[in-house]
């Protein structure tokens, strides 16, 4: 098992290198973060004066070895856009409240779309799978923002009972996260549902319930753990999605997370802000999945011992 | 063999057991009836699809729902009938009374708990104890069924294990609770011949220690003879002819019955062509009024393709559904 997870988070140290050599290479591409600095009315002296200054002059893989050198000594270098300021503190900076947002979005999408899974599969065919069906669907076809903006208007207006927007206490919360959530728990929920009608047709439930045990025990302990492992694989994918790409929501309830921040700086051809946002959002997928995959070992024994 | 004690643990009584789907009705167990008594095998021969497994699962009430459902009929096991049960009592009876060995060892385990976590499982059923006392009766389980270094064994996972070990942990998990009667479906069919061999031993050996009644369905007359007291040949859904071992292989009388054992190969004999049955069995959910076996019979007459025809007693013990034991043949 230490093994395993060695194992794995070299592979995560590798792929991180990957993408700060791909991230590095495409900020370049997208264009000359200088002519966005200077007046139009600029001489060409002073375009080499303000890329000799930020180091731009050099050639690419000089470049590339500072920015890695500098990264390596916690620095990620000066924003151009917003200037003085540390290119990872203003990232930090809105990171914990995009955080917060995705865990309690991930959790609503797991304690509602798991246990509804599982139901709708050992009622297969009845009344309750129907229901299940239904809400999926609408799930599955209501856009966050539109959802966001009723729950708004039901809970925040109508009713007073919860804040329209902002950061602050945990009633602040609960909007977004439902509204980032829900989507998800219409998927997590028809995953559950096809992977545990498979498991509940294997010889292994059988014969547990020969041996007499509770339906539940049934149910719960014997398929579950089975079912879990394709959830888990997409709680690994929504996790990065939801940290990545909630700036609709964020939008929508002025939640000043992370979003933003990136759509600024691309803006802006502010290199170090922007790679930055992209390493850290890179370590968050790297870091999701890391942690799907030793779940998987801790799950099924099979994965644990065949690494 | 061991027939010295009579005491009759199961009988079954004129079972039913239909499939629901949405166009048809498949008849898989239409109307059968046997018994078991104390310490016995009853051998269930039959080719695929006529039922045999759906009979077991009947037994256990474990038909699969919501399409399979019991119609009729009377289950007694040591007494009661356990058709009238609901399914919280019926818990009781499963892995306490009646258990069962399913076909592939392979897949009968859950890969994901260790052998202990399930054999533990099935122990707490009957009786809790501390865990350092489960553990006890685990290893004593898995002793019972001849399994190596059993307290070793208890960490491990199906996964790193043979199918002949395998298939010893289910039956360990099969007999932990002392029922008096397992179903044995098809146990060998997955395991190699050598294998095979030493699984039957040990089945006959836990017989002989604690008197359990063994229903064992197979399609192996060559296994119905090593490890059967008496036998029910099924045919399409109907148990057609049965009786003792020695009954079926010395005066076979159902012509599906005399034509499974001239298939059987001998070792003895060169064959260009092994014999074959001619045509299919019906499809359950289409069957004809008469016999069932009619349309492959060679002695097939007109009374055959009318009525089915009623079950005659060649001997004590000895009958089976065929117009020809009719006097008016």
């Amino acid at each position: 098992m230490q093994r395993f997870i060695i194992i794995r988070v070299f592979h995560s140290v590798l792929a991180l290198f990957a993408v700060s050599i791909i991230i590095f290479g495409l900020a370049r591409i997208s264009g000359d973060p200088v002519a966005m600095m200077l007046p139009i009315e600029a001489t060409d002296a002073d375009f080499a004066r303000v890329r000799a200054a930020w180091g731009l002059d050099k050639p690419l893989h000089i470049q590339y070895a500072t920015y890695v050198g500098n990264i390596f000594q916690g620095n990620f270098g000066e924003s151009i856009k917003w200037k003085g300021q540390d290119a990872l503190s203003l990232v930090l900076q809105r990171f914990p409240a995009t955080l917060e947002l995705s865990v309690f979005a991930l959790v609503i999408s797991a304690v509602i779309g798991l246990p509804i899974g599982v139901i709708v599969a050992v009622k297969k065919d009845t009344g309750v799978d129907l229901a299940g069906k239904i809400v999926a669907l609408l799930g599955q076809s209501m856009p966050s923002f539109w959802l966001g903006l009723m729950l708004m208007w039901v809970f925040a207006v109508q009713f007073g009972l919860l804040p329209t927007s902002g950061r602050g206490t945990f009633k602040h919360l609960i909007l977004p996260a439902v509204a980032l959530g829900y989507f998800q728990v219409a998927a997590v929920m028809r995953l559950t549902r096809s992977s545990m009608l498979e498991v509940l047709d294997t010889e292994f439930v059988k014969l547990a319930r020969i041996k007499g045990i509770s339906e539940n025990m049934v149910v719960w302990k014997h398929c579950l753990r089975n079912a879990l492992i394709a959830p888990l694989t997409y709680f690994g994918l929504i996790m990065g999605g939801f940290l990545t790409g909630s700036v609709v929501t964020e939008t929508v309830f002025g939640w000043p997370g992370i979003g933003l921040l990136a759509i600024d700086a691309v803006r802006a051809r502010d290199f170090q802000v922007v790679q930055s946002v992209v390493i850290l959002f890179a370590a968050i997928f790297i870091l999701s999945n890391l942690v799907v995959d030793i779940l998987y070992a801790y799950l099924d024994p099979r994965i644990r011992y065949t690494h | 063999m061991a027939m010295t004690q009579n005491e009759i643990v199961l009988e079954v009584n004129d079972l039913r057991t239909y499939i629901f789907n949405r166009t048809s009705t498949v008849k898989a167990v239409d109307g059968i009836s046997f018994f078991l008594r104390k310490g016995e095998t009853l051998g269930i021969v039959g080719e695929s699809g006529c039922g045999k497994t759906m009979t077991a699962l009947s037994l256990l009430r474990l038909v699969p729902k919501p399409a399979g459902r019991i119609v009729g009929g009377e289950i007694r096991l040591n007494g009661e009938d356990l058709l009238q049960k609901n399914e919280d009592e019926m818990r009781q009876v499963r892995g306490r009374q009646i258990s069962m060995i399913l076909q592939d060892p392979q897949t009968s385990l859950n890969p994901v708990f260790n052998i202990g976590n399930q054999l533990i499982e099935a122990l707490g059923v009957a009786r809790k104890d501390n865990r350092k006392g489960m553990v006890a009766r685990a290893v004593d389980a898995l002793r019972n069924v001849n399994v190596a270094a059993p307290e070793r064994r208890l960490e491990d996972f199906p996964h790193q294990m043979s199918g002949g070990m395998k298939q010893r942990v289910v039956g360990a998990i099969a007999i932990s609770c002392e029922p008096s009667v397992i179903i044995a479906d098809e146990p060998t069919t997955a395991l190699d011949v050598t294998i095979q061999l030493q699984y039957l031993r040990l089945l006959k050996d836990i017989q002989a220690k604690t008197g359990l009644g063994i229903i064992f369905i197979t399609h192996d007359f060559g296994v119905v003879a090593r490890m059967c007291d008496r036998v029910a040949v099924m045919y399409a859904g109907r148990i057609v002819e049965q009786g003792t071992c020695r009954n079926l292989f010395n005066s076979p009388s159902h012509p599906y019955t005399q034509a499974l054992i001239a298939s059987v190969p001998k070792l003895e004999e060169r064959v260009d062509r092994l014999y074959s049955i001619e045509g299919q069995p019906p499809l359950l959910s289409n069957l004809p009024v008469g016999c069932r076996f009619e349309p492959r019979c060679p002695h097939a007459k007109e009374r055959c393709l009318a009525e089915y025809p009623p079950s005659f007693t060649i001997e004590s013990g000895h009958s089976a559904d065929c117009w020809r034991l009719d006097a008016a043949w």
